[in-house]
Parts: C-alpha cells; structure tokens; sequence
C-alpha cells in the first residue's frame, strides 16, 4: 500500500515533466504539422544551463535555495528561447513550404547537432550536482515502507500547474493565443488577416522551448545528474506522451506526459526497471495502431 | 484605387492570368465574373502575394503592393473575404470577429464590433458560438464582418454566394449595396452568379482563361447577348433579387 503510494507520488512527478516537455511538440506540430525532433535536446541544454548556473552561483556564495532557483530558472527559460528560436530559423524556416519529410529529416540533423554541441563543449561525462532540496514529509508507512513525498516533487508539481494554468490562460485568453489558434487552423487565412504568420511560429517555438527549460531546471534538482544524452530519451517519451494524449491538443499532452509517469514508475517497481523504456515504447506502437489521433485529439481529416 | 497592369500568374506550367489589366475606383462596386477555372480567385489571391505575380503591377493607393509581404498587403485598407470563407471553425465567432482586427487597437475593436452587430444581429446572438457550427449563411456573413473588422476602404469577396439558400443570397446582396452606398466602402466582387453580380454592380469585367474579354457597366454587360448566353441562360438562373 505504502509503496504503491510511493509510485503514485514517483509517476505523477515524472509525468509533471513529461507533460511539460510534450506541450512544446505538441504546440509545433499544431502549427506547421511538424515533429520538432530537436525539443528533447533542447530541454538537456537546458539541464546544462542549470547546472552550470547552480554551480556558479554556489561558487559565489548564493545559499538560498529560492533565490538560486528563481535566477536559474530565469536564466534557462531566457537561453533556450533563443535556442528554440535560433532552431526554428535556422533549420526549418527555410524548408517550409518543401515536403513534409525535409524538416522532420532537418530535425533529426538539429538534434544530434545539440547534442554533439553539448558533448563537445561540456564533455561526455556525467555532471552531478549536490542535491538542493532535501526533506520531505512521510504520508504512511506500512511494514516497514514509508511512503515519502519529497519538498522537490512538492514544487515540480507546482510549478506544473501554475505554468499550465498562465499557459492555458495565454492560449485560450489573449490576443497571442488567439493568433496561435488561427494559425494552426487556417495559415493562409491568417496571413490574410494581416498577422505575421513566421513570427507567431518564432513564438510558439520559444514558448515550447521555455517549458522545456522549466522541465530541464527541475529534472536537474531532482535527480541531481545529467549528460548530453538525456535529452534523447526524455524527448522520445514526451513525444510519446504528446501522441498518447493526441498531438496537438494541450490537455493531451500533460494527461498523456501523466499516463506515461505513472506507468513508468509502477512498471519499475513491479516488473523490471530495466525494461520500463519498453513500456513507453510499446504504448507509442499501440496508440499509433490503434488510436492515431490520441485520447484527446480529434482525427486528423476534418469536415470543415 | 487600385490598378492591374499586365498581370501574369504562372502555377508552375500553368499560365493562370496571361496579362490582367483591371481597375476599381473610390466608390465603385465592380464585379468580375466567369466560368469555374477562369482564374477569378487566382487573381484576388495573387493581390495578396499568393501566388506572387510573375509580372505586371498591381497598385493600391498609389503604392506597388505586388512585393509586399501577405500580412503587408493585408494591412493596408485592403480585406479579402475567400471562397469558402475560410472562417476559423474551432474559435467562437467573436474570436473570429477579433481575428478581423487583430492588428488594430481596442477602440477600434470596440467601434467595429458595435458596426457588425448594427449589420448582422445573428451574430450577436452566436457570438460564443463555435464559428464552424454555423450554417453556411452565417458562416459567409461571418466571413464579411470578420474582412469588415478592419476598416478596410476596398473590400474584395470571392463568391460569397456560393452554395447558399436564396433568402441568404438575397441577404448578402442586400448588405453589399448597403456597404457600399451607406458606409463608402469600395467592392471587387468575384461571382458565378452573374446576375446578381451584374445588378449591384456599377461595372464589369468577363474574365475567360486568364484573359479579359469584355467589359462594361453592369448594365451593359446584363443586355449582351454573349454574356447572357454564357453566363445567364446557359448558367445558373436565380431568382431577381
């Protein structure tokens, strides 16, 4: 009971991320129907960020743990837009208009550039970090087992639905969002409509990345370790989650980045650890057989 | 107002338009009619940059606007209504309403707004409503309040009544005329419907494979004998407005 409890509180904390991390592919594919192969990389710049900046700012004496989280949260969410901006403009801009493959292929090139990027510049080694939040508070304990639910998954589900509320509010409530709605429905039209449709894309892709940075920020304070890879496998199960829950719908995305936590962490603990990837995967295979469109996506051919 | 001279489109090997030369002046509703694939909506498309003129110039209150940029074009005083509609399906028709003056400030906004509800109160009554669970009627007028929003002094329609029952049409007509004689606003009016198009407008052009080939005003062009059979008899016959 306890431990089952402890997966609950373990899955719902991994999929926090998963889901932040499946919005940015989500948000993409919405508006140019395109797999953004490089967003999981840009959430590993991101951890690099982080711990870079944590480093740093223990070096020069910043004790505070709000503090040194509030300024290298600033600091990653400002960096990976750029990326995520840099990214758009350099790899896929130019290919717009070509055939639905070229910027998937590109993608594919962006990601094992970032992360060779990475590996070059910072080293292939595993960087750790001392742990930041310590403490927790235990819920129950049954023969033996305590069930903990740590301050740090405390804040990553936090900081989720906080940035999840500000997100919806932007997409459902202001002038942006409504410009990123006609976008994704109709880009001609919008064009027509005397919006800048490259730039409302140059946005969306550095609102993707920022929650990226979010979720690389805090992956990095909660596991304390990272390396030019993980980028890759984070990545692959946020597309998994963001396909789950059917690409291009936002609620899909973090229910399907949940789905994917939960199952994850009950299959380590029940069957193999090693082979929770497996899991994931075999999901991505099922959905796209059975249900391509997603729990919560609409199908991809539409009456209008 | 505004002013083509030898425009040509090429769609890939396709010759689209083959040497345009059209005007509309302040004031005027001028219609342009001609069979399916006679390149109507080519060219009220290519004034927007899509696609591109492969040569001519189109200019719009004294500027040369073939080069723009779409969304450029589209903030001069200049809207188009598609064929189609093209309204967004999945936003509430005072999101679409909003679309129309995305670029503008709230005053503007808020006086447009009020003009719309003045022209069309079913609007008013769906404004949360889903635009694409409309019927095609209010989906069109949508498309017109949603071109209107922004102030424009041109307002170019691409068949906007096209597959609607006749009390629509009739509608639409009406409001265009209106549009046209209470608000100032000039028309570039692209139709099937030859009849109607010729009635409420001051002048004519018979567009045929990518050319021009008659021209006149409405009247005229309602009395001779080539357009009537081409367009009138032989063609869709609806009822006079």
């Amino acid at each position: 009971m306890a431990l089952a409890l402890q997966q609950l509180i373990n899955g719902l904390t991994l999929g926090a991320v998963y889901g932040l991390i499946a919005i940015g592919y989500t948000m993409v594919y919405g508006i140019i129907g395109m797999i953004n192969f490089a967003h999981g990389d840009i959430y590993m710049v991101s951890a690099f960020i982080a711990v870079t900046g944590f480093t740093l700012l223990a070096a020069f004496g910043v004790h505070s743990v709000a503090l040194a989280l509030f300024v290298v949260l600033a600091l990653a969410v400002l960096f990976t837009s750029v990326y995520g901006w840099a990214v758009e403009r350099v790899a896929y801009r130019p290919l717009r208009g070509s055939a639905r493959l070229v910027p998937l292929i590109s993608s594919i090139g962006m990601s094992i550039f970032l992360q060779n990027l990475v590996q070059l510049t910072q080293g292939a080694r595993v960087k750790p970090i001392p742990p930041m939040i310590t403490g927790g508070v235990d819920l129950l304990t049954v023969d033996g087992f305590t069930a903990r639910l740590s301050y740090s998954q405390i804040l990553i589900v936090l900081v989720t639905v906080a940035l999840l509320a500000a997100f919806t509010w932007l997409i459902q409530r202001t002038s942006f969002g409504r410009r990123q709605r006609a976008c994704e429905q109709d880009r001609t039209m919008t064009a027509l409509l005397g919006i800048d449709v490259d730039r409302t894309i140059s946005l969306t892709f550095m609102l993707g990345a920022a929650l990226a940075a979010v979720a690389g920020v805090l992956v990095t304070m909660y596991y304390g370790v990272i390396d030019f890879y993980i980028g890759f496998v984070a990545g692959i199960k946020a597309f998994t989650a963001a396909v789950l829950g059917g690409i291009g719908s936002l609620p899909g995305a973090m229910l399907g980045g949940l789905i994917i936590g939960l199952i994850e962490a009950f299959w380590s603990n029940y069957l193999s650890a090693e082979y929770k990837d497996v899991a994931t995967f075999s999901i991505l295979i099922l959905v796209l057989l059975f249900r391509p469109s997603g729990l919560l996506g609409r199908p991809e051919v539409e009456k209008v | 107002m505004l002013r083509l001279a030898g425009v040509h489109v090429h769609y890939g090997p396709i010759h689209a338009l083959r040497g345009i030369d059209l005007s509309v002046r302040v004031g005027e509703v001028v219609t342009l009619i001609g069979a399916n694939g006679a390149g109507k909506s080519t060219l009220l498309m290519s004034l927007f940059g899509q696609p591109r003129i492969s040569s001519g110039s189109i200019v719009f209150d004294g500027e040369d606007i073939s080069r723009l940029p779409t969304h450029l074009i589209a903030r001069r005083d200049i809207s188009l209504v598609p064929e189609g509609r093209r309204v967004f399906p999945r936003m509430t028709v005072l999101e679409n309403l909003l679309m129309g003056a995305a670029t503008a400030d709230a005053d503007h906004r808020e006086t447009e707004l009020a003009r719309m509800y003045a022209l069309f109160p079913v609007l008013r009554e769906r404004l949360q409503q889903r635009a694409g669970t409309l019927s095609g009627g209010e989906q069109q007028m949508l498309a017109i309040a949603r071109g209107l929003m922004a102030r424009p002094k041109l307002l170019l329609l691409d068949e906007p009544s096209l597959g609607l029952a006749p009390l629509y049409i009739k509608k639409i007509f009406h409001t265009l005329r209106e549009l046209n004689e209470e608000h100032g606003v000039t028309i570039l009016l692209v139709e099937q419907n030859a009849h109607h198009a010729l009635r409420v407008a001051h002048r004519g052009y018979v567009l045929q494979h990518g050319r021009i080939v008659m021209s006149g005003s409405g009247r005229d062009l309602l009395a001779s004998a080539e357009v009537r059979a081409a367009y009138l008899e032989g063609g869709q016959r609806s009822a006079p407005c």
